[in-house]
Parts: C-alpha cells; structure tokens; sequence
C-alpha cells in the first residue's frame, strides 16, 4: 500500500510534466486520478491495518548501507487519507479555479509532485528518504508560490519560500548527519533504538534535536522562520490550501510527532520548541487580527495554529495523540477555508476585505460552508475544531503545565484563544455582512457561488469539518495512542474555553455594529502598524541577514577577481615582459615558455613551502 | 586478445580514428558519422560492465587490462585497463561526447564544423586515455595532451575575447602540469617502477619524508586543473569565452581529471602524503564552495556564473576526497559523476539561452518561461539538480561529503562540515536568483529580444538534454549504479591510506 501511495501521484507527475501545455482536460484526468488513488489508498491502509514495510537498498557508503525504506504506521495512513482528501479537493476544484490559466498543465503536475513528496515524508523509515520528501516540497513551494505570471511579487515570494525553509534545512541535514554518524544507520528504527541503547551522547542529542528543530521550524512557519508563509499568499489559492493544510506546514508538526524521542531525549530541545511555539502562537494570531488581505488572515492563523501544536510538542508527557488531532482537524477547515476564500476573491475580484461585505446573499453555498469552516477555527462545538483544541489545551493543562514551559505555552494558548475568535468573526463579518463594498463593473462580477466542480469540494470538506470529532472518536481504537483519555475535551478548561471564545465573538461584533464599513481592526489604535506589519521581523531579517549576505557577495566577488586572479595576471605580464627581454629569436615562443616556467616555479615554491610545513 | 582488451582498443582507437576521418569525409555527413561513432563508443563504454575479471586483490585490480611494453629505458610499460574508479568517468565521457556531437550536428551552426569535431574526438582520445591509464607516465602523457585539443576549441570557436582566454587556459594548466611531471618523476625514482599497480602496493616502501613531497606536487598540480580556490582563476575565463561544446567537455569531464588524478595518482600511491595534507585540502574544497557561492551571488553573466558554480562544486568533491574515509571518497565519485552531467546540461540550457537571445547578461533577461516555457523547464532543472535537491543526482556528492567529513568527528572536521552545509544554502540562493532573474520574472523593459517569438526547445536540443535528464534523476534515485562500481577501488584505496 505504501508503494501504491507514493507512485500513484509521482507517476501523474511524471506523466502531467511530460503533456504538452494544451493538454488540459487528459492534465486534469491525470491529476485528480492521483489524488484519488492516494485518497482511497491511504483509506485501505488505515482500516486494514496492514503496516507494510519496504526497503530498497540504493547505495553502499563504506560500512554505511543506504536503504531508502517507507513504513506505513497508523499514524501515517491516517496523515495519508489527509493528504489525499485535500489533494482531491485541490485537483477537482483547480479545473475550474485555473481555467484562464495558460500554465494549468504543469501546475497539475507540481501538485502532483508536492503530494509524492508528502507522502514520502509521511511514510518515510529512513531519515534520507525524509530528506528527499522533505527538500523536493520545498522545491514544489517554490514553483507554485510562484505560479502566476501576472503578478510581479509571485517570483520574489517564491524565492523567498524556498530559501527561508532551505536556512532551516541547513540545520535538518546537519541534525540528520549527526544522527547517521551516531547510529551508523539512516533508518528510523535504528536511530530509535540508539536512542534508548543510550548510543549517542546527551551533547549529540540536543544538538540533533535542535538541528532538526530548524528545519522545522522553516517548514512549519515558526518564529523566527515564518516570514516566508503570509508572502506565500502570492501563490494561487488552491496552492494555499494545501500548502496549509496537508504538505508543507503539516510536515514539520508531524516530523516532531513521529520523531519525538529524538526531541524528547533533551529538556534543552523542549524548551526551545516550546518558547519558538508560543511566540509564533501570539505572532500568528495578533497579526490575523489586523491584515486586510483575507488570505493573510487565513495564513497567520495557520501560523497560530500550528504554533498551538509546536508549543505542546515542546511539552514532556503524552501530547502526541492531541497534537496529531489537531493537525487533521486543522489541515480540514483550513483547506476549507482557503478554498471558500478562493470561491470569495473570485466573486469579489480582490483579496482585499475592505472591498467585500454583503456576500452571503450573492454566494450562500460558500457562505455556508466557510462559517463551518471558520467556526470550526475558532474552536466552536460541534465543529471539529472544538474538539480537537479542546484535547490540546486540555493535554497541556492537565500534568504537563508545570515548569517555565508550561507556563510559557497554557499563557500563549489561552491569550490566543479569544485573539482566534475576535478575527474568525472579523473575517466573517467583513466578507458576508454590512454594505457591499464591491467597486467593480458589473459585467465583470463573478455571479454568486461558485461553478459546480469548485462547490462540491467545499461542501465536502464542510461536511468532513463537522464530522471530524466524531469520525475521530469512532475510529479511536484504530490509532496507536488516541484513547479517551488523550483525546477527549476535559470539563473544566473546556467551559473557560467556550467562554473566553464567546467573548472574543462578541467583542468584534461590538466593535464593528457602530459603523458596519470601518474595520473593526481600529480598536487596536496605535498597535495596529506593529502588527500588521507581524512585528516587523521580515525587516529585522532583510537587514541583518539578506542585505549584509548582497553586500559581503559583492566583496568576495571583487576579492576573487581583482585579488586572487589579479595575482595571476600580473605574474602572466610580467613574465610576458620577462620573456621579451629574454625572446633573442622573436618569435614569442620563449615568452610562452617563460611564463609557463616561471608560472611552474611560483607553484612549485608554494609546494616546497607546504612541504618545508610538513616535514 | 579478450573480448574486454578488444573493447579497451575500441574505446582509444576508435575516437583516435574519427579525429582523423573525419576532416576527410564530405561535410554533410560528417554530422551524422560523428554521432554514430560517438554512439558506438557509448555502447562500448557500457560494455566494458560485461564480463570483467573482479577476482583481483591488490590495490588496483583493473576489470580489463592492456600490458605492452612502451619505453624500456625507463622501464614505462603501456598499461591500460579500467575498473570500477574510472569505468563511471569513461561512460560520463563518451555519453557527454555523443550530446556534443548530436548538438554540432543538430542544433548549433558552427563555421568549420568537420575541424572543431576532430577536436572533440582528439579531446575524447586524450580523456579516455587519462581515465585507462595505469602507469604514471601514460597517464602524464594524455594528461597533456588534452590540452592541444581545448586550446584549440577555445581559440578557434570561442568568443570575442577568446586568444586571450585560451592563452590563459594552456599556460596556467601547462604551468601545473610541470609539477605533475616532478611528482610523477619522484615516484619513479623513488620507487623504481611507473606501474600503477605496482606502485599502489609498495606505496608503503617509499619513505614518508619522500612521500609527503610527491603528494605535495601532485596536489597542486591536480589542484590546478580541478580547479581548487585559490589556483581556479582560469576557468570562469575559459567557460565564458569557450563555445557550448568546449564548455561542456571542459566543465564536463576534463575538470574530472584533476579529481580523478588526485585519487588515482596522489591518494594511491602516496598515501602517507594524503593523510598530511587531508585537513588543508578539506580547508581549501569548503573555502572554495563558499567563495564561488558569493561569487556566483553577485555574478551578472550567465556562463560566468555556470563556471564559478564549478568551482563550489568541486570544492565538494575535494572535500569527500580530503575525508579519506569510504563515505566521503565514494561521495567524491558520485560527485564527479553528478557533476559531469549537470553542468553538461547547464552549460547546454545557457548555450541555447545565448543563442536565441544573443547575451547572457542577466540583467537584460527574463520572462523565459513565458517565451520559451520548455527550455526554462530544462534549465530550471538542470539549475535544482545543481544546487543538490535530494533525489537528483547532485545531492549525494554533496550530503556524503558532508557526512564523510562529520565522522571524523573532531572539531576541525565538524566546522568543515557545518560550513559546506551553509555553503550549500547559498548555492541555492544564487541558483534561485539565477532562475528569478532569467525564467520567473517579467521581461525587463529593454530585455533582448524576449519577444514571444523565440523558438521553444528544438527537437536536437531534446536528444542532447533528455539522456542527460534522466542520467540525472536515475543516479538521484539509485546512485548504486555509481557507487556499486566504486566501491571495491574506494575500499582498497582507503585501506591503503589506512595501513
């Protein structure tokens, strides 16, 4: 199943990146019978129970064999039916979303990579198998972020996906090699078992656990390597969708679940990944309070959410259950809600809030389907999200708060918890309530709700968002760690939670009732620049790090080509004039062989010196 | 004579041949001859796999062997053969010849076409040649004479500023060429005999004082042609001015002599002398991936910055020589291997880049998806295989390296490898910027002809990139079909470091 998993969508890669570009309908077959067979897949593997196994040997390296292996654990097939429903959801809603799009076909391939990807990420046994997954989603970041030719920012935003994640990465290889050289092994269940034969140092633990802490933390969007994920919005919003929901973001919260003993084995490691979670929950969720760009909104609330799972991952005790709950409940309303979002800037023709309002009349399907969505956010029951919010903060109140950690993270999950509804009910007032705020011409106004094939996604996802709590309770004995004491919303912080949700909910109802076309944002005052600007960090980054790194380039370029090569030549001209005055047969031979002669000696000085060194 | 000696007659008899014939044929067929016999070679090189002798012991155990006596007075015999360390480089050679044959015949319009392919054969001669070699003077001798055949591709087809380039490239390669010669001379007298095999088992008789010189001369003239920081100022001279072809072969395969030679020739026979210098060697491959990165971050050529990539690239592949460990040699390998065909194709993207628009300054480029989406594809590509994404054939030369380096494990070894991780993160920056500023973004105002007529990828730039394509991905997925070959050399190799 594993294998069927994989090569079901890197097969529709392969095929869609070799289709020529006006191929669209076959690119369309294609695409969506690959999310489709992952979707079914990945449904089979989970209720089959099978937990195959596969190893390839690839390569020997000395006494290291290199075995690419995947391993299909319930933890897996249940982030694989994910993957796959929201790859489906893509892939059928894409047809229509892209239909005056010119580069359609090899967009359904880089989709198609990006789920071959995840899923080797997803069903990876050995740490180099992860890396492949891991680096070519970077890459197909990269080239959907930067899609759409039409708009100037799109390349930069690309660049600046990959490369932000790629610092991160620098940290993954590392912690990954530190890990191999240890274990004498890339497989997961070697490096495992080290761990616990006590192979490794408590030195080489922290460090691979911080090291691959910074890859995902680039992956995942957290401080202080988020700065690439709102930019990101420059991509197409099915892109969005499931960069957010099921690839990219999703893949570092799940490398932490998968590999926790790794983080586990060092309080250092915790500490760092608690502190890194709570602030990207604060950051994430402050900033979607004010951004105007409604897919802004969506992407810092991803970074909140995520951070949510980060924060109790940096957490000792059982949060593994919880946090893999979540993870699915997210990567549901989420790409619900980019995909509603989509169905919205299409009507509206902007992504701008201020320029919407009053769409619930023009659009009651998505109308509909994004309140579940942005209910289920904000932690409102019966919606999944409820459910799965409520098992992570009961998980991080109940025995794992005390210490600095704890305290660091219940404070960021409970000032975040109002913060989330206040700008769920933002968005939703300010996109379907008060005045219409559309300046467009009239002929070019989408009609209302979206064209069939982009409907039935969305409502399948509302669907599956109110279904998720009880899909997950039902199907509780069918994952390894989910029981009802793991995951179940605990009375006493549920009620604070509802509570405080409520409050949030009516605080932006009042603040917006006074004047239904002034963003209710005002109320922030002089707060409110900091924050839309997520405090200023991409600045912070652009001038400590990019413009220095410009500036050093051009230095080192100088260097080379007026120093070291400068040296050259100027040996070369006046071994030229050396030889002129040597060249009695003038026929610039001896020139040539002065040069080459006085060239060799300038070498060889330098190799009699090393040796003089030496011996 | 064997069915392997025959093949190894083939492999230098037959370039050797074409060079010849081919300035004699009618010019309209000269094309089509060239690739049939560059095909040939490339099946030859294939079946050089077949039926080869693994049941040796010694340090170099050829799979194929030639014996015949050469120049008695200095007891130099001529010994050809090939195994698993040079057997990959001999196929990256004929497969890269054929894709330059296929684009002189096919794509590229060159004045003089029938003289610069008999350069290419002459080239392919002398290559082959180095990589058969198994006695050290052989091996010095087609080491030198590779350089006639690329001084003349560069000063007869090259660009405007090609004498100078081309002076510049000879003299500089010739200059250390002097040392190899001093270094090989050493040996022989030193240990009396020029047979590699031979001198690969007395290495450990030639007395380490002696053995510590002679590795110091063939370093740095190795050095010279890999190129390593700081002796690589002739090459982003060279690959600028060269043409397509020249670049490729130059990028392609003759920087691979260098590497070749430094683990055949230096590593093998003086061993002790390798052990020594390993820590500086590792110090100059990481200064080199990162300078050419800076560099290549403020380039505004595009071939210049192809050659200066170079550069980083082999500081890699010096790096996992540097380690003498199994990992990081065999990553050395597949590193040279990988790289071959990456700049290959890159150097082949940028030719049909500059053709169609006439400049390769990147200032007045862009928009290449939109005017040619096919070729961007190739050359974004040939660019994410460059920059070592897991899962193409770059990245296992540069993780491995990397790992080979970490299991020394001391700090010297760990900061080498730290900083060729960053080093790494900065050939994707340049790469990506590489890519924004010729393929993503909108065509400048004054860009060079980036009307919508440029012609996409033509039908003989397809033969010539999709071998290379998949070679790429292929050795991405399963660098066994490398690695399984090196491995029994790599492991004698670093055994005799050992001992």
């Amino acid at each position: 199943m594993s294998a069927a998993l994989v090569a079901g969508p890197a097969l529709a890669a392969l095929i869609g990146f070799l289709l020529p570009y006006r191929a669209r309908r076959m690119a369309a077959i294609v695409g969506c019978a690959g999310g489709m067979v992952v979707f079914v897949a990945a449904v089979i593997a989970f209720f089959a129970q099978s937990a195959d196994r596969i190893s390839q040997t690839v390569a020997t390296f000395g006494s290291l064999t290199l075995r690419l292996q995947l391993h299909l654990t319930t933890t897996a097939s249940i982030v694989a039916i994910l993957v796959g429903a929201v790859a489906l959801a893509v892939q059928v809603y894409s047809v229509k979303y892209l239909a005056n799009d010119s580069r359609y076909v090899p967009y359904v391939a880089q989709v198609s990579l990006f789920v071959t990807a995840m899923l080797a990420v997803v069903c990876a046994d050995d740490l180099i198998t992860l890396l492949i997954g891991w680096e070519v989603m970077g890459l197909c970041s990269y080239l959907l972020i930067g899609h759409d030719t039409s708009l100037p920012e799109a390349p930069r935003a690309a660049v600046k996906a990959f490369l932000v994640t790629r610092v991160g990465d620098i940290g993954f290889l590392l912690g990954i090699i530190v890990l191999g050289v240890g274990a004498g092994s890339f497989a997961i269940p070697d490096v495992l078992k080290a761990i616990t034969d006590g192979t490794y140092t408590s030195t080489e633990l922290t460090a691979a656990g911080l090291l691959l802490f910074a890859g995902v933390a680039g992956k995942s969007a957290q401080f202080p390597l988020h700065t690439w994920l709102p930019d990101a919005m420059a991509g197409p919003t099915p892109i969005s969708a499931l960069i957010h929901a099921a690839t990219m973001v999703a893949a570092g919260v799940y490398v932490l679940i998968t590999l926790r003993p790794i983080f586990v084995a060092s309080s250092t490691t915790l500490l760092v990944i608690a502190a890194a979670g709570a602030i990207t929950v604060l950051i994430g969720a402050l900033a979607a309070c004010v951004v105007d760009d409604i897919k802004r909104v969506l992407a810092y609330s991803t970074m909140s959410h995520l951070g949510y799972l980060v924060a109790i991952l940096g957490l000792p005790g059982i949060v593994r259950p919880a946090a893999l709950f979540h993870l699915l409940s997210h990567g549901v309303f989420k790409a619900l809600l980019f995909l509603s979002a989509g169905a919205v800037i299409h009507a509206a023709g902007t992504n701008s809030m201020a320029a919407m309002g009053g769409l619930r009349r023009a659009m009651p399907v998505t109308f509909i389907c994004m309140t579940a969505g942005l209910a289920s956010a904000a932690g409102l029951p019966p919606f999944g999200g409820f459910w799965s919010k409520e098992s992570v903060i009961g998980a991080a109140m109940h025995g794992f708060g005390d210490g600095t950690a704890g305290v660091v993270v219940a404070v960021s999950l409970w000032v975040s918890v109002p913060l989330t509804a206040w700008y769920c009910t933002r968005l939703f007032l300010r996109v379907f309530f008060g005045p219409s705020q559309t300046h467009r011409p009239a002929k070019q106004q989408h009609q209302g709700d979206p064209a069939m094939s982009m409907r039935v996604p969305l409502i399948a996802l509302a669907a599956a968002t109110c279904l998720v709590g009880v899909l997950a309770f039902t199907s509780r004995s069918l994952v390894e760690g989910w029981s009802a004491d793991t995951i179940r919303p605990h009375a006493d912080t549920t009620v604070l939670v509802v509570l405080l949700t409520i409050l949030g909910c009516l605080t932006t109802w009042w603040a917006w009732r006074s004047d239904r076309t002034l963003d209710p944002a005002r109320i922030f005052g002089i707060l409110r620049p900091p924050l839309q600007a997520g405090f200023y960090v991409d600045a912070i980054q652009d001038a400590v790090i990019v413009r220095p790194a410009h500036r050093l380039s051009r230095l080192v370029r100088r260097a080379d080509e007026q120093g070291v090569d400068g040296v050259v030549e100027g040996a070369g001209n006046s071994s030229w004039r050396l030889g002129g005055v040597l060249d009695l047969a003038h026929t610039g031979l001896a020139r040539y062989a002065a040069i080459v002669v006085s060239g060799g000696l300038c070498l060889g000085l330098v190799t009699l010196a090393m040796w003089e060194l030496a011996t | 004579m064997t069915a392997g000696q025959t093949l190894l007659v083939f492999l230098l008899g037959g370039p050797a041949t074409c060079a010849l014939l081919i300035l004699v044929v009618p010019a309209r067929v000269a094309g089509r001859l060239s690739i049939a016999a560059a095909s040939a070679m490339f099946v030859v090189s294939i079946a050089l796999t077949a039926d080869r002798n693994t049941a040796g012991s010694g340090t170099i155990d050829p799979w194929h062997e030639i014996n015949l006596p050469w120049i008695a007075s200095l007891e130099s015999r001529l010994h050809l053969g090939v195994d698993g360390l040079s057997w990959p480089l001999i196929v990256l050679t004929s497969l890269l010849v054929l894709c330059c044959t296929i684009w002189l015949a096919s794509v590229e319009r060159v004045h003089n076409v029938r003289a610069l392919l008999a350069l290419i054969f002459a080239l392919q001669f002398g290559m082959v040649g180095v990589f058969l070699a198994l006695d050290t003077i052989v091996f010095f001798v087609f080491f030198e004479l590779t350089l006639v055949p690329m001084y003349g591709v560069i000063a007869g087809w090259g660009g405007a500023k090609r004498a100078a380039a081309a002076r510049k490239f000879v003299l500089y390669t010739l200059a250390g060429s002097v040392l190899l010669l001093t270094g090989v001379m050493w040996l022989l007298v030193e240990a009396g005999t020029s047979d590699m095999p031979l001198l690969a088992e007395r290495a450990g008789d030639v007395a380490r004082s002696a053995q510590l010189g002679i590795f110091a001369f063939l370093a740095v003239a190795f050095a010279v042609k890999s190129p390593l920081w700081p002796l690589h100022s002739w090459l982003p001279d060279a690959h600028t001015e060269a043409p397509t072809v020249g670049s490729v072969l130059l990028a392609g395969v003759l920087l691979k002599l260098g590497t070749y030679g430094l683990v055949r020739v230096g590593v093998t026979l003086a061993p002790q002398g390798a052990k020594h210098f390993a820590p500086v060697l590792a110090a100059l491959g990481v200064v080199a991936i990162v300078v050419a990165a800076f560099v290549c971050l403020a380039s505004d050529e595009l071939k210049r910055l192809i050659a200066y990539s170079s550069v980083g690239h082999m500081g890699f592949v010096l790096l996992g020589i540097a380690t003498l460990n199994e990992a990081g040699m065999q990553a050395a390998q597949v590193g040279n291997v990988s790289h071959g065909l990456i700049t290959g194709l890159l150097f082949f993207c940028v030719g049909a880049v500059k053709s169609r628009l006439g400049s390769g300054q990147l200032a007045s480029l862009g928009g290449l998806r939109m005017s040619a989406p096919r070729l961007a594809a190739v050359l974004g590509f040939a660019a994410i295989a460059s920059f070592g994404l897991p899962g193409l054939a770059g990245f296992w030369g540069e993780a491995f390296a990397i790992y080979g380096a970490a299991q020394h494990g001391t700090v010297w070894w760990w900061a080498a490898a730290i900083v060729a991780a960053i080093g790494a993160a900065l050939v994707v920056a340049y790469f990506l910027r590489m890519l924004r500023l010729v393929v993503t973004r909108q065509p400048t105002a004054g860009a060079v002809g980036m009307a919508d007529v440029i012609t996409d990828l033509r039908w003989g730039e397809v033969l010539v990139v999709a071998p290379l394509m998949t070679a790429i991905l292929l050795i991405g997925l399963w660098p066994g079909v490398v690695l399984d070959a090196t491995a029994g050399p790599v492991k004698q190799i670093v055994e005799g470091v050992a001992r």
